[in-house]
């Protein structure tokens, strides 16, 4: 390299940056970096050392290289070298390249780190100010954890120059702002603080240039502006002194504002509204000088009329928040006339906006109708995108103020006439609520809507709130020939085939109230109901209300439907959902008046008027479908179980005993053959692919049963076979009929399989369920046995004591009877004992034995081929826990399959 | 159907822009550049869907072709499109470079005009366009002329007009084949097909009937059923017929001949033109074997040999052979030895670049190499893409050979024996790489 190079200029990386620039294509310019790249990489790997100089220039180009877009993996070792050169343009260009280029490489960072510890405390102002901005600009977290405690250090230490306290002053808080945590703040504020002090004086003092310092005829505008936002992070100042000086320097301010401008330049007006506008937002702020506030207002007032746009959004800004507060909220209502003028004449929808939130803000009950008049006949004009809010607005002022609810209900009609698509659903619940909950607007309310509805096309949510109201209180206005039921009923029917689905339903519920107020459009509304349309539409909800409202106004008598369709109550009294609405949309800080409760959501559910139909067809439901579910109730034997239980006791046994069937389970696991003995539902077995739940019923000789497979695994079961297996003892006395499954078992699905059971004769076995399946990829193979027991097909039989000994007598024979002596398994409790005998399946006799502690029971099992009577008495022993239980039967082999049974259960 | 023809120089800025559709906008033009000239990634897909606009784009060195439409189109049409307004743009005024179309914008609207209707392609023959468009003043013509040149462009030969005459009938064909291979280190073939086309020359009086024949499998397999002995004689010579994945035709082959018969019989173009495009996967002659040997020594090393085969026979040469042998990106230095050839180290490329004017068949050259690494810390490991290679050969790698080119003409008396006919076969490698 030539001498002449050697200067600061780099010769070399002109070169290479004027070469890039003369690229014609990308892929040029590509060549031209890898042989740059490379060429730097062969320089960083010889063997001869660089000079600073050069290290520079390849540094620089890498970095070139690498804000062109391209990768760069290597030379940061080089930069930290140069951090520690003595030469300002090298260390420079090392800081550049690490601020730029940060790598996580831990033992580059400690490299790093110390270099810029060494240059914190050298006492070079330029190292020092260099080693800052490097901490500021990467600024993460491991710089802060490194310097968190030195910058402090250098901020507060007496001898720095002012330069560098201010880019450390800079530099800790960015540190401060990226992790908080880890700048000790507390200890140093008071000294920061001091600090602060310390600049106010090298602001009035030391810097004697600043009271030259105008701009544009402003003094220190920035800095002004600083101070007094710095200012209102305070409370007001307690100490009279301070706070008159503070007083007199706004006075000056304002002062200051009412003098002709120095200047026509727009920086010079600029300067000096920022200052006024900070000034007026620290008066606002301290909202303790009523003066003060009020010459703000006129002040305001002033730039209302202003013919910069940017200034009369700033006023209407500010004005708002005058607006709030008490001093002030008068003054601000003189310029009443001026925002109005401003929200029909301003061009700038921004502007507008700030217009409609003053006038809501300086709302009070004198000038509320002036201000929802105005906000109603600017809405027909006002853009799109401002219209729900203004809507809202209205709506709340027209509640918050309405001295007259005639006023109320007619401004919000013509809130829905006008901007109907804007009407959110909370603003029509709350003009339903409000009117259920005033007796005194009810007529004028249902006359109104009458009217509204006249009109040829009127919005939906007119037809809603007109549907709700006429259904409520169409009697009130029923007296006048122009608005007879019918005509009501018409008008309203008339809208029917515009609306939308929730609309029509509510309608369909209005129509089954007009059946109750109206008895004489009756059978007009059953032919509406009754039509096709409405019996068969594809609509699940009109269907269904359909049906069962053209059902109730047949079935039900006038004083059921008086009950069923009685007016709704009185809503109870909320915070208005709109208020919850407008908060919603615009965050909770404008709209200050009321407190925000989160009942929205419930306010949602209760104010509107959906209750009334979901009430009346909870009501209505009993007549048709009570008929249906009581012919499955009817009990077929009078006393005892019915022999099916319920189906839904199904679900409940599921849940119940799952958890406890999780216990180990082998094939035909006896644990849960005999819970089966004394019930019919439940789950038979349970692993962790696959649970089988039961329901079966029994009657007589037949019986039915339900198996559920439920796959507990998200992947499916292929080849799924399940067979019933009866033994070759079992075969001639059980029949046992199925279909096959299908054979795949999706993820978490559940498939059924239905067994017909016909007892031929008696029989000792169960029958052997097997399953076989392929889960993932491997087979699997469950048996367990089925808990189809002979037991099963006991019917009760209900006799007198008289009649059950005689018979017990009868059976006399020893083969006939069977005993077994036993200890008790169970705690002895009466209570599950009886209901263990009644699940068994015989009738539980009552006042028979003459010993109250024991138990009787009579019963026949039906098979196919006989019926055999079957008699059995347990005696209790609870002094020595044990149980004596006797069967009777007319067949030897059944008296001691059931004893075997029974015995088990105790 | 294509909605608009932009051409732009390197900086994007426009040279050409014909519109034919008014569903193209006027800011198509610039969405292309700005989303694809000027793309901060560098855009690989020839083909760019913005805002429900698809562009199709081709490069030639520093200019871009670039076909717009909004429409669902055939993009191979649109492609095979585009190559055709290349080929014709090239046939007009030599290489397409920025200077060249500036000086021949008019010709080129001109063109284009002629070439597109509607968006519709039109007769993109350059012989026949050559008829009508003309880069000199035109003469003029007589009545009769007119009216030929009429009946020509509408009739049904539009690619060939009647009365040429030579004194000397004379064509040429060239079989131009390119072979591409994927092989893995160990030398597996992992890809390989070949790609070929059969270029024709003619310089043929009048309305001659040409016939051509090559070793095409179905056709051979079909006259052996026929005779015995060519049957017997095709065991004997072993590899005589290709298999022929699938070819395309000049528009003046007669397609309905080649279905039934499979014979490929044609009137020629006068000139210059492409008489079919083929490809083949099956039974390629890989000229070239390439056997990488890559050692990493520690960190900051890595020894590269590469050994080179020729596998054909050894009276033929092989010429413009080069291998590249791309390198690390932290490459700090390179020191090569080769036998043969030379070979330097491109850091613009990061290839070592070896490059042998002439090799004979059967046999081999040796390069090794040493390069130094600058140690890094990133973690990537490097990708070791693929060792290229680029050659020619006197052959055509996939077997193919001309049986017979029989040219007839009736009406002129010239006999299939008085033309005189030139038959060249030129392999070239297409992406020929294997991995390392």
């Amino acid at each position: 390299m030539p001498a002449v190079s050697k200067g600061d200029g780099m010769r070399g990386l002109a070169v290479f940056i004027s070469d890039i620039r003369n690229c014609k294509s990308k892929e040029a310019e590509i060549k031209r970096i890898n042989k740059e790249l490379a060429n730097i990489r062969s320089k960083f790997k010889g063997d001869k050392a660089l000079d600073g100089y050069s290290k520079k220039k390849y540094v620089c180009k890498l970095l070139f290289i690498f804000l062109l877009g391209h990768d760069i993996d290597f030379g940061h070792m080089e930069a930290v070298n140069l951090l520690s050169s003595n030469r300002y343009t090298e260390k420079q260009i090392g800081y550049l390249f690490i601020s730029v280029l940060v790598n996580s490489n831990s033992e580059l960072i400690r490299l790093i780190n110390n270099a810029i510890k060494n240059d914190l405390a050298s006492r070079n102002p330029t190292f020092m100010g260099l080693a800052l901005h490097c901490i500021a600009s990467v600024g993460s977290r491991e710089m802060a954890e490194a310097f968190a405690g030195e910058i402090p250090k250098v901020l507060v230490a007496g001898d720095t120059m002012d330069s560098v306290k201010q880019s450390a002053a800079l530099c800790l808080l960015r540190l401060y702002r990226t992790s908080p945590d880890l700048v000790p703040m507390g200890d140093w504020t008071s000294r920061v603080v001091h600090l602060l002090n310390d600049q106010h004086l090298i602001v009035t003092s030391a810097s004697t240039d600043l009271q030259d310092y105008t701009y544009y005829f402003v003094p220190a505008p920035w800095l002004s502006v600083k101070l007094l936002r710095l200012l209102q992070c305070y409370p007001p100042p307690e100490d009279p002194a301070v706070r008159g000086r503070l007083t007199e320097c706004l006075e000056t301010i304002l002062n200051k504002a009412q003098e002709p401008p120095k200047s026509k330049k727009v920086q010079h007006s600029n300067a000096k509204n920022a200052v006024l506008f900070e000034a007026i937002s620290l008066i606002i702020h301290h909202d303790s000088e009523p003066n003060l506030l009020v010459r703000a207002c006129n002040q305001l007032g002033q730039f209302l009329q202003h013919r910069e746009t940017n200034l009369r959004y700033l006023a209407l800004e500010s004005m708002c928040t005058l607006a709030s507060s008490e001093f002030s909220h008068e003054a601000v209502k003189t310029h009443i006339e001026t925002v109005i003028n401003a929200l029909k004449t301003e061009r700038d929808v921004s502007v507008r906006q700030r217009a409609v939130d003053l006038l809501y803000a300086m709302c009070d009950r004198s000038n509320a109708p002036q201000i929802v008049a105005e906000m109603l006949s600017y809405l027909e004009t006002a853009d799109y995108s401002i219209r729900e809010e203004i809507v809202l607005k209205v709506a709340i002022l027209a509640e918050k103020y309405a001295v007259d609810y005639t006023w109320y209900v007619d401004t919000i009609l013509n809130l829905i006439r006008i901007a109907g698509d804007y009407v959110s659903e909370e603003v029509w619940y709350r003009v339903i609520q409000i009117v259920i909950n005033r007796d005194d607007v009810q007529g004028y309310a249902a006359k109104t809507v009458f009217e509204a509805l006249q009109a040829p096309a009127c919005h939906e949510n007119l037809v809603k709130v007109g549907g709700y109201i006429l259904g409520e209180f169409g009697n009130l206005i029923a007296g006048d020939p122009r608005s007879s039921p019918l005509i009501q009923f018409h008008l309203l029917h008339s809208k029917f085939h515009l609306c939308s689905v929730p609309t029509r339903a509510l309608l369909l519920s209005t129509y089954i109230k007009f059946v109750n107020l109206f008895p004489e459009v009756k059978p007009t509304i059953q032919d509406v109901l009754r039509s096709d349309s409405q019996l068969r539409n594809a609509d699940v909800e009109l269907q269904q209300r359909a049906v069962e409202y053209l059902r109730l106004s047949t079935v039900a008598s006038t004083d059921i439907l008086a009950t069923v369709l009685e007016e709704m109550p009185p809503f109870p009294e909320r915070e208005s959902s709109i208020l919850a609405k407008l908060k919603k949309k615009k965050g909770p800080s404008t709209v200050t008046d009321l407190e925000d409760t989160k009942r929205d959501r419930s306010v949602d559910v209760n104010g509107g008027p959906e209750p009334a139909p979901a009430s009346t067809s909870a009501v209505s439901t009993p007549s048709p479908s009570a008929d249906l579910l009581g012919l499955g109730a009817a009990p077929p034997a009078p006393a005892g179980p019915p022999p099916s239980s319920g189906g839904s006791g199904l679900l409940v046994d599921v849940f119940s005993d799952s958890a406890s069937v999780v216990a180990p389970l082998a094939p035909g696991s006896e644990d849960n053959f005999a819970r089966f003995v004394c019930k019919n539902n439940g789950v038979l077995f349970e692993n962790q692919l696959l649970q089988i739940g039961l329901k079966s019923e029994f009657r007589q000789n037949l019986g039915r049963m339900f198996i559920f497979y439920g796959n507990k695994t998200s992947t499916q079961f292929l080849n799924f076979t399940p067979t019933l297996i009866c033994s070759d003892d079992l075969q001639p006395n059980l029949n046992l009929q199925t279909k096959p499954v299908d054979p795949t078992v999706e993820g978490g699905a559940q498939v059924q399989q239905v067994v017909n059971i016909e007892c031929v004769s008696d029989f000792t076995e169960a029958p052997v369920l097997n399953i076989q399946f392929r889960y993932g990829g491997t087979f699997q193979n469950v048996s367990v046995q089925l808990p189809i027991t002979l037991n099963k097909f006991f019917q009760p039989t209900e006799m007198a004591s008289q009649d059950f000994f005689q018979r017990w007598k009868q059976l006399s024979n020893p083969q006939q009877e069977v005993q077994n002596i036993f200890k008790a398994k169970h705690p002895m409790d009466t209570e599950v004992t009886k209901a263990k005998i009644i699940g068994f399946g015989s009738a539980l006799l009552e006042e028979v034995d003459p010993n109250p502690a024991n138990f009787v029971g009579a019963g026949i099992i039906h098979t196919k081929t006989t019926q055999i009577g079957c008699l059995l008495r347990l005696e209790p022993n609870l002094q020595a826990q044990m149980y004596r239980l006797t069967l009777r039967t007319s067949k030897e082999a059944v008296s001691q399959r059931l004893c075997e049974l029974l015995s088990a259960q105790f | 159907m294509i909605g608009g023809l932009f051409i732009y120089n390197h900086k994007g800025e426009v040279l050409i822009s014909r519109v034919y559709r008014d569903d193209i906008g006027r800011n198509a033009v610039d969405a292309f550049r700005v989303n694809v000239i000027h793309a901060r990634q560098q855009v690989r897909s020839p083909v760019t869907n913005i805002a429900r606009t698809s562009f199709f784009h081709v490069k030639r060195s520093n200019i871009w072709l670039a076909a717009v439409t909004k429409q669902n189109v055939n993009a191979a049409m649109v492609f095979e499109f585009l190559y055709k307004m290349c080929d014709v743009m090239a046939a007009y005024f030599g290489k397409i470079s920025e200077e060249n179309i500036k000086n021949n914008f008019v010709l080129i609207y001109e063109l284009l005009d002629e070439i597109l209707d509607f968006g519709y392609p039109q007769n993109s023959e350059t012989g026949a366009l050559k008829t009508f468009i003309t880069q000199q003043g035109i003469k003029s013509q007589t009545k009769e002329e007119q009216s030929q040149i009429t009946s020509q462009v509408t009739g049904q030969i539009g690619w060939r007009r009647e009365g040429i005459k030579y004194r000397r009938n004379e064509l040429f064909l060239d079989v131009l084949e390119s072979v591409n291979l994927l092989m893995s280190p160990q030398g597996q073939v992992l890809s390989a097909h070949v790609s070929g086309r059969v270029v024709m020359k003619s310089y043929l009086s009048g309305m001659p009937e040409c016939k051509f024949g090559m070793n095409d499998k179905i056709v051979i397999e079909k006259q052996g059923k026929g005779t015995a002995d060519e049957t017997s004689k095709r065991c004997l010579s072993g590899k005589q017929s290709i298999a022929i994945d699938d070819c395309t035709f000049h528009q003046c082959v007669r397609l309905s001949k080649f279905d039934s018969e499979r014979s490929i019989s044609f009137i020629p173009p006068d000139g210059e033109f492409e008489l079919m495009r083929y490809r083949t996967t099956k039974d390629i002659i890989l000229p070239f074997r390439v056997i990488p040997l890559v050692r990493e020594v520690g960190r900051t090393k890595l020894e590269v040999k590469v050994v080179i085969k020729s596998n054909f026979k050894p009276s033929l040469l092989a010429q413009k052979i080069e291998v590249r042998i791309p390198t690390p990106l932290n490459t700090s230095g390179v020191q090569v030895i080769c036998m043969k050839g030379k070979a330097k180290y491109k850091a613009s490329e990061n290839a070592i670049v070896w490059k042998i004017k002439r090799m004979a068949g059967m046999k081999e050259s040796q390069i090794s190499a040493e390069i130094e690494l600058l140690p890094t810390n990133d973690k990537k490991k490097w990708a070791r893409p693929p060792i290229s290679m680029n050659f020619e050969v006197p052959f055509a790698p996939s077997g193919l050979k001309v049986r017979y080119l029989k040219v007839f003409e009736p009406k002129l008396n010239y006999s299939d024996h008085d033309v005189i006919k030139w038959v060249r076969y030129i392999g070239r490698s297409g992406i020929y790489e294997t991995r390392c």
